[in-house]
């Protein structure tokens, strides 16, 4: 398997001893098929930062990784409360975050942000009481 | 320079990874939130935190860091030390505080 792959991850709330396992994951598959290192680089950030928000925020989720000969595309839903205003949670610095999830070191407000910022194409979606999706892209 | 430099020079003490000393420290970065330092940090990096909870290993991994530096005496927990020594990575510990041990660091890659 050189040229792509499919797979899925289940990541569960509140589950902070398990924070990173998928993403950490997901790098060394990407590694081992030969992806160039910036491209793995930004997919574990993304991939992180998603993980840790399900996590933080969801009560489930699921990380969909797809590997085709042009692209990787990380596809991440979870149930949970979803995102009342996009606009305001893409911005840096803001965060609902709780004590609990401040003292271990996130709620910086920068996870969006960042996972943004890897993505050649980045799409969003969320509805309130349902869950959010998030849907990213980077070339090979 | 390699890990095993910079725990003679600084006077480090290893929590785990000593025989993963070898690794070359190409930069540093300090920091306590981590999606700060997953955007920041590079790969090879040593990093310098108080942060001593077993996610600051992913962290590590995920960016290829070359160790970690615990600041100010913080301890790691037991689960950090059975991650990081899973992963690789090597754990110090110092009782200087961020802003010390980063500029001893700063001095030595930059002489
Ligand atoms: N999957 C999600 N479900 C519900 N709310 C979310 C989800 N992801 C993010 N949010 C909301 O968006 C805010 C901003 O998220 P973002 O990841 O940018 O920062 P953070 O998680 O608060 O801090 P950091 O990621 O820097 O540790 C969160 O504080 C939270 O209110
Ligand atoms: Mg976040």
């Amino acid at each position: 398997m050189t040229q792509g792959c499919e797979c899925s991850f289940p990541v569960e709330g509140e589950n902070f001893d398990e924070a990173g396992k998928v993403s950490v994951e997901i790098k060394k598959m990407l590694k081992k098929i030969d992806i160039p290192d910036d491209v793995v680089r930004r997919a574990a950030i993304a991939t992180y930062e998603s993980e840790v928000n399900i996590i933080s925020y969801a009560i489930q989720g699921t990380v969909n990784l797809q590997v085709t000969r042009d692209h990787i595309l990380i596809d991440i839903q979870d149930t949970g409360p979803g995102i009342s205003n996009i606009e305001q949670a893409m911005e840096q610095g803001y965060s609902t975050a709780n004590d609990h999830i401040r003292e271990m070191g996130f709620g910086a407000g920068m996870g969006l942000f960042n996972i943004k910022n890897c993505s050649d194409t980045f799409e969003i979606s969320s509805e309130e009481g349902k869950g959010t999706h998030l849907k990213i892209l980077i070339n090979r | 320079m390699d890990m095993a430099f910079l725990v003679e020079k600084l006077g480090l003490t290893v929590r785990c990874g000593g025989d993963r000393l070898d690794r070359e420290v190409s930069g540093g970065y300090a920091g306590d939130l981590l999606s700060n330092v997953m955007a920041g940090s590079k790969s090879g990096d040593v990093w310098v935190t108080c942060q001593a909870h077993q996610n600051i290993v992913a962290v590590s991994v995920l960016k290829e860091h070359a160790g970690i530096i615990l600041t100010q005496g913080r301890e790691p927990d037991k689960n950090t030390i059975e991650r990081a020594s899973q992963e690789g990575i090597p754990l110090l510990v110092t009782e200087l505080s961020g802003f010390e041990i980063a500029g001893r660091i700063y001095n030595l890659l930059h002489p």
